[in-house]
C-alpha cells in the first residue's frame, strides 16, 4: 500500500522490541467479540491511484461546472476569479500540512498570516478586532447571537427578514436547544429592507438585532438609525455580510455602528466547492473581545526581543474553560483564511474597489437587460452584484428549464423558501466579474424562451 | 481592622461594615503571571461562596469566590490596565473589590493570618 | 547516537564552531525574516489586472463607500515571495515527524488534492439544480456508505464542519431523541480525561456536565459511572480509544448500563485511527460518534482547519439527524433531502446546523483516501499506527515515566509524564528541545489526568527509520532534562523564533496591526 512505509521485516523487528508475537496481541484490550479477524466484509479492497482518479473523474463529469456555462448563482456563495497564485501558495506543504499553531516558535508562518488576516477582516468590516476565522458564515452568525446574549445577559434575538434562510434555520436549531428566543420573519418581494420596523420591535429583553448587508434579496439598507435604536435599548446590532466583495463599493457595517460583524469569506480566495469548506469571518468592537468565540492571534516578542506572534486570550476557549467556554470551536478554517488573505493581498484596496465596481456595473447591465423581457420586473431599488427578479411564473421550474439549456440562471426563492407561494416567482440573480456580455445575452434569450 | 483568610485563598480585610477582598500571595504564586482580572460591578449582590471575580493567567482561568455575603461598593479599576498588580502586590494594591457585609457573623468561620499560614504549609 | 542519524551530520562537525555572527539583514541564509503585508504593500498596488468596469449609473442606493479601507496590495511576485517566506517558518508533516497526540498528523496524499480540484467538484455551486450535481451527491453518498460500514452504525450526518461541530450534532440528536420521548434529562457524564470540547459541547447544547473519575489503569471507573446513572442522565460522552491512548475495554458494559438507565452513549471518535477497519463502534453499543475526516481520513489540517466531522448514528438516533443529506434512490439517482422534503422523508430531524451541505472539499479527499486503502488497507492503517505507538512506548519507557505501560499495550499513542526530571525542568523544556532536534513536539500537558503529560502519536505513515531517529532524539533531550542541562531551559535555539512572551500578548492584546505612531519631528 503506497501510503504505508513499514515493511514486513520492519514490522517483525518492531514486534520483537515490543515483545508481542503478532499485532493482534496489541489489541488485547478490545473484547474478543468486537475484534474483526479480517477486512470488513463486503467492502472493496485497496485501489491504485489511477483507478481512484478514474472513478472520481467519472463522478465529476456528471456535474455541470460553473465555469463551463453562463452562471448566475449567488445566495451566499459567489463565483469569483481566484488568481492562480492563491492555489499554488496554499498548497505549500508548510501551510497545507501544518496543525493549529500550538508551538509558536515553529508556526510563525501560520501565525503571522492569521495576524494579517485578522487585520484585513477588521478593516474591511470597519471593526476594531477580528478573530482567526470560524467554520462559515452561518455558524459565525449563530456564534454572534450567542455572544450578544453573554454580553447583554438577555435571551431574545430579532432576525431581519432579509437574513439568509439557512442562517436563520441554523439559529433556530441552536436557539431551540439553548432556550433563546428568536423573532423571525419572511422577506417580501418589496424594496423595503424592513430596518425601520425592526427598530420598533426592540424591547428591554432584546439582546441583539441581526441584519444582512446586502440582504438575501440583494437590497442594501442603511443600518445607522437601527444601530442607534439598538444601543439606546441596550441591545447590540449584528451585521452579516455574505458577499464581502461588496464592501469594496459600499460603506462598512462598522462605520454605521454595528457592534459585531460576521460574514462568509468564500467570495475572496475560496472556490464554490459545492458549499464547503468556506471561511467564517468574525469581527467586533474591542470592548467585546473577551466574549469572542474562536482563536485569536496576537503580537508579542520572543526571548531575544524579536517580533513574533502567538495564539492568545485562550482562556476563553474550550481547552481551558471547558463547560464555561465562549464556544466549543477548536478547528476553524485556517487554510481558507489563508486563501482569503492571499487573494486580499493580491487585490489590495485598489483591486478590491475595482473588482467591486466591475461586479456592480455588470449586475446593472444584467438587470437592465433581463427586465427588458416582458413581465419580468426588478424587485430591488438598490443592489450590489445580486438582485431579485419577479417572474411571471414559478421560478423553480424556470431554473430547471434553463439548466436544460445549459444556463445556470440564478437561485429560485422557492428553493430557499419552499412552500411560500408569495415568494415562488422570485429569482435571485448574481452577476460577478466572471460573467461576460455574451453570458448575459444568452441568459436573457434563454429566459425569454422559457417564459414564452 | 482585621484581616481574614479563606481556604479558597481569598483575603478579606474588614473595617466596620465594609471589607476589601483580594487573593493571597500564595494564590498569585500558584497562578503565575496574571494577565487579566475581572472584578464585579458596583451594586452587584454576592453570596458567600459564590462566584465574585475571575482571574486569568496565560493557561488558566480561576474564579474568585465571595468570602462573605453582601453588596459590592467598589471594584479595583486599576486591575483592568495593570493586572500584574495582583502578582506584585496581591494583598495591597492588587485588591479586587470592596463589599458591604450583610452579616458580620459570616466572618466567624474564616482563618486568621496564623491559621492561614498553617493551612498553606500543610498543602 | 550519531549512528542513528541517517542524515550525514555528525556531532563532531560543530566542535570547532565559532560564535555565530550576526547579519546585516537579520536573515540567516535560507531563514529569511519577513515583514507584514502592511509594511510591504500599499493601497495603490495590486496584483490583479481587471477589465475596466463599463460605465453605468450606480444603483448602490446612496450607500457608496466614502472612507478608505486600509488594505495594502502586493504585486504577484511580492505576494508569492511573502507567503513562500512565511511558509518556511512553519513546521508541517511534509517536512518531518509530527507526533502530536490525539491529532493524527498523518501523510496527506496528493491524489486527494488532485481529485478535490476537479472542476466538477471544486467549481460547483451548492444551490445548483440537483440534476446538475448528481456526481457531487454521489460522492457524499458513497462516503456516507463507507463511514456507516466502517463503524457498523445505522446512519450518518454529513453536515458538521469539524469535530467539535460533530460533537454538537451528536448531542443535539440525543437531545431531540429525549424530547421525542418526552423526557427532560439534564446531566451528561464526561470522564475527567476528556478533551475540553466534550464538556464545552454538552454545555453549549444546554446540558449540565458532571465528571466521572478514572481508574489507576487510566480508564473510566465503571463502578463510579454505574452508580451515577439514573433518570436525570441524558448521556455519557466517552473517547475511545481514550486520551491516555488506551482502549476502554468496558465500553460495551458501559453502553448496556447506560441504555438500561435510559441514556445514550456518545463516543468521541477523534482517535478512530487506532481501530479503523479493526473494530466497529456500532458493535460496542455506541449511539453517536463523530469522525474527524482531517485525522483518520487524512484531509489536511491546513494550519487549523478546515476540518470535517460527520457523525455516525445508531438506529435510535438516526431519525433525528440534521438536514440536508444526500439520499440515493432505486433508479440510481441522488437527491438532497433539505427543508422542502424533510417533512415527508425525515420528519423528526432536529434541523439545519450549517448553510449548504457540509465540507464537500473534505468529502472528496476523504473518499479518495478510503478508496485508495480499501477495507484491507484501512485495517493495516490501524495495525501499523498501533504498532508504531507501542514501539515508541517500549523504546522509551526506560527513559521517561510511562504511567500505564505496566498494564499492557497502548493503542495509537504513547503517554509519558515529567516525573524524574531535574528540579525546575518541565515537559515544556523537552518539547522545545525537540524543536531544535527538528521534530514537531508531541502534545503536551494533555490529558490532564497525569502530571506534565507528553502524548506521542506517530501514526502509520512513519517508517521504522523515522521512529528510530525520533526515539534517539527524545531520549537525548529527556536525559538532558534529567541532568539539568541549562541550555535546554532556553531552547529552542535554532527555530525562527526563541520562546515567545505569551504573558505580554495576553496582558496587552495586539490583535490587529496598527500604524506605528510617528515621533513628532522637532522643528
Amino acid at each position: 500500500m503506497r501510503y504505508l512505509p513499514l515493511t514486513q521485516s520492519g514490522r517483525q523487528a518492531m514486534l520483537a522490541v515490543v515483545g508481542a508475537k503478532s499485532v493482534d496481541d496489541l489489541f488485547v484490550d478490545v473484547p474478543q467479540e468486537a475484534r474483526l479477524s479480517g477486512p470488513i466484509a463486503g467492502l472493496p479492497m485497496h485501489a491504485s491511484e489511477m483507478a481512484v482518479e478514474r472513478h472520481f473523474a467519472s463522478m465529476a463529469h456528471k456535474n455541470m461546472a460553473a465555469g463551463d456555462h453562463p452562471f448566475f448563482l449567488g445566495a451566499g456563495a459567489y463565483k469569483h476569479h481566484v488568481p492562480a497564485s492563491v492555489d499554488h501558495l496554499i498548497q505549500r506543504g508548510e501551510f497545507l500540512t501544518a496543525y493549529t499553531p500550538y508551538q509558536p516558535e515553529i508556526a510563525q508562518g501560520t501565525l503571522q498570516m492569521l495576524f494579517e488576516f485578522q487585520t484585513q477582516v477588521a478593516r474591511l468590516f470597519g471593526c476594531d478586532v477580528a478573530n482567526a476565522s470560524m467554520y462559515d458564515g452561518s455558524t459565525a452568525c449563530w456564534e454572534a447571537i450567542g455572544m450578544a446574549g453573554r454580553i447583554t445577559k438577555r435571551k431574545k434575538a430579532v432576525l431581519a427578514s432579509g437574513l439568509h434562510p439557512h442562517y436563520v434555520n441554523v439559529a433556530k436549531t441552536m436557539a431551540h436547544f439553548t432556550g433563546d428566543t428568536l423573532e423571525t420573519a419572511l422577506p417580501t418581494l418589496d424594496v423595503d429592507t424592513g430596518f425601520a420596523a425592526l427598530a420598533d420591535s426592540i424591547d428591554a429583553e432584546t439582546s441583539c438585532v441581526v441584519v444582512q448587508y446586502p440582504d438575501i434579496l440583494g437590497r442594501i439598507g442603511d443600518m445607522s438609525a437601527l444601530a442607534e435604536r439598538c444601543h439606546a435599548a441596550g441591545a447590540l446590532l449584528i451585521a452579516v455580510v455574505t458577499e464581502p466583495v461588496a464592501l469594496g463599493a459600499i460603506k462598512s457595517p462598522g462605520e454605521m455602528g454595528a457592534d459585531i460583524v460576521v460574514g462568509e469569506g468564500q467570495s475572496i480566495g475560496v472556490g464554490l466547492q459545492f458549499g464547503g469548506p468556506y471561511v467564517g469571518l468574525f469581527a467586533c468592537k474591542e470592548k467585546f473581545v473577551r466574549q469572542m468565540p474562536g482563536r485569536l492571534c496576537g503580537e508579542t516578542v520572543d526571548a531575544e526581543g524579536k517580533r513574533g506572534f502567538v495564539l492568545t486570550l485562550s482562556t476563553r476557549e474550550q481547552h481551558i474553560r471547558r463547560e464555561k467556554a465562549t464556544s466549543n470551536i477548536c478547528t476553524n478554517s485556517g487554510l481558507c483564511a489563508l486563501a482569503f488573505s492571499i487573494h486580499m493581498s493580491l487585490l489590495g484596496e485598489r483591486g478590491l474597489r475595482d473588482l467591486a465596481a466591475l461586479n456592480h456595473a455588470k449586475a446593472v447591465q444584467a438587470a437592465d437587460r433581463l427586465t427588458q423581457i416582458p413581465d419580468v420586473t426588478l424587485v430591488n431599488d438598490s443592489f450590489f452584484n445580486e438582485f431579485t427578479l419577479k417572474l411571471p411564473r414559478n421560478a423553480r421550474d424556470v431554473v430547471h428549464k434553463l439548466a436544460e439549456k445549459h444556463v445556470l440562471g440564478g437561485v429560485s426563492l422557492g428553493r430557499l423558501y419552499p412552500g411560500i407561494s408569495e415568494l415562488e416567482n422570485g429569482l435571485l440573480v448574481a452577476v460577478t466579474e466572471v460573467v461576460s456580455a455574451e453570458d448575459i445575452e444568452t441568459f436573457a434569450a434563454s429566459l425569454q424562451e422559457v417564459l414564452s | 481592622m482585621s484581616r481574614y483568610f479563606t481556604d479558597e485563598h481569598e483575603w478579606i480585610e474588614v473595617e466596620g461594615n465594609t471589607a476589601t477582598v483580594g487573593i493571597t500571595d500564595y494564590a498569585q504564586s500558584q497562578l503565575g503571571d496574571i494577565v487579566f482580572a475581572e472584578v464585579p460591578a458596583v451594586g452587584a449582590s454576592l453570596s458567600k461562596g459564590g462566584d465574585a471575580a475571575v482571574v486569568e493567567s496565560v493557561k488558566a482561568a480561576s474564579d474568585v469566590y465571595a468570602p462573605v455575603t453582601g453588596i459590592v461598593t467598589e471594584g479595583n479599576d486599576a486591575l483592568a490596565d495593570d493586572p500584574a498588580l495582583v502578582n506584585s502586590d496581591p494583598e495591597g494594591a492588587g485588591w479586587f473589590f470592596k463589599i458591604e457585609l450583610d452579616d458580620l457573623s459570616e466572618l466567624d468561620g474564616l482563618m486568621d493570618a496564623a491559621a492561614y499560614k498553617a493551612f498553606v504549609d500543610s498543602l | 547516537m550519531s549512528t542513528l542519524n541517517a542524515s550525514g551530520w555528525r556531532p563532531e562537525m560543530t566542535e570547532n564552531d565559532v560564535t555565530t555572527p550576526s547579519t546585516f539583514t537579520g536573515n540567516r541564509a535560507l531563514m529569511l525574516e519577513e515583514a507584514l503585508i502592511f509594511e510591504i504593500g500599499d493601497e495603490h498596488t495590486t496584483g490583479v489586472d481587471l477589465d475596466a468596469a463599463p460605465s453605468v449609473q450606480s444603483r448602490l442606493g446612496g450607500m457608496d463607500r466614502n472612507r478608505g479601507i486600509g488594505l495594502p496590495g502586493l504585486s504577484e511576485p511580492q505576494t508569492v515571495r511573502h507567503y513562500t517566506r512565511l511558509s518556511r517558518q512553519n513546521y508541517g508533516i511534509d517536512l518531518g515527524f509530527f507526533p502530536l497526540g490525539s491529532c493524527t498528523m498523518k501523510h496527506n496524499p496528493r491524489l486527494n488534492e488532485k481529485v478535490a480540484r476537479m472542476k466538477g467538484f471544486a467549481d460547483v455551486h451548492p444551490l445548483q439544480p440537483q440534476e446538475t450535481v448528481q456526481g457531487a451527491l454521489q460522492v457524499i453518498n458513497e462516503l456516507a456508505f463507507w463511514l456507516i460500514e466502517l463503524t457498523g452504525m445505522h446512519g450518518v450526518a454529513m453536515a458538521p464542519k469539524a469535530g467539535a461541530h460533530g460533537e454538537l450534532c451528536g448531542m443535539l440528536c440525543i437531545k431531540a431523541a429525549l424530547e421525542a420521548r418526552g423526557e427532560d434529562r439534564k446531566v451528561v457524564l464526561v470522564p475527567e480525561s476528556a478533551h475540553g470540547t466534550n464538556p464545552a459541547t454538552a454545555a453549549f447544547a444546554g446540558f449540565t456536565v458532571e465528571d466521572i473519575p478514572a481508574t489507576p489503569e487510566g480508564r473510566v471507573d465503571l463502578a463510579a459511572l454505574k452508580k451515577r446513572l439514573g433518570p436525570d442522565v441524558a448521556a455519557v460522552m466517552i473517547t475511545n480509544p481514550n486520551t491516555c491512548g488506551l482502549f476502554e475495554s468496558d465500553l460495551k458494559t458501559i453502553s448496556d448500563a447506560v441504555h438500561a438507565a435510559g441514556g445514550y452513549v456518545y463516543c468521541d471518535g477523534a482517535n478512530f485511527n487506532a481501530i479503523v477497519g479493526k473494530v466497529r463502534p456500532g458493535d460496542l453499543g455506541v449511539d453517536a460518534m463523530h469522525i474527524n475526516l482531517h485525522k483518520t481520513f487524512s484531509t489536511p489540517h491546513g494550519g487549523g482547519g478546515p476540518g470535517s466531522g460527520p457523525v455516525v448514528l445508531s438506529e435510535a438516533l438516526a431519525p433525528f439527524g440534521p438536514i440536508p443529506y444526500a439520499a440515493r434512490y432505486a433508479d440510481g439517482s441522488f437527491k438532497l433531502v433539505e427543508e422542502e422534503s424533510a417533512g415527508e422523508e425525515h420528519p423528526q430531524t432536529f434541523g439545519r446546523m450549517t448553510a449548504f451541505h457540509g465540507q464537500m472539499g473534505m468529502f472528496t479527499r476523504a473518499l479518495s483516501y478510503i478508496m485508495s486503502h480499501g477495507a484491507d488497507g484501512l485495517k493495516q492503517v490501524a495495525e501499523d499506527a498501533v504498532l508504531n505507538a507501542n514501539y515508541i512506548l517500549r523504546s522509551l519507557e526506560d527513559t521517561l515515566e510511562a504511567p500505564f505501560a505496566a498494564f499492557g499495550p497502548c493503542m495509537h499513542e504513547a503517554l509519558f509524564t515529567d516525573n524524574g526530571l531535574a528540579e525546575g525542568f518541565t515537559t515544556l523544556d523537552i518539547a522545545k528541545g525537540l524543536i531544535d532536534e527538528g521534530f514537531h513536539p508531541m502534545t503536551v500537558y494533555f490529558p490532564l489526568v497525569v502530571h506534565g503529560a507528553m502524548l506521542v502519536e506517530p501514526t502509520e505513515t512513519e517508517s521504522k527509520a523515522a521512529l528510530d531517529q525520533f526515539i534517539g532524539a527524545l531520549r537525548s533531550v529527556a536525559n538532558r532534562a534529567k541532568q539539568g542541562d541549562p541550555a535546554l531551559k532556553t531552547a529552542p535555539h535554532f527555530a525562527p523564533r526563541r520562546r515567545l512572551d505569551e504573558t505580554l500578548a495576553a496582558r496587552k492584546p495586539q490583535l490587529v496591526w496598527k500604524e506605528p505612531e510617528l515621533p513628532i519631528a522637532a522643528e
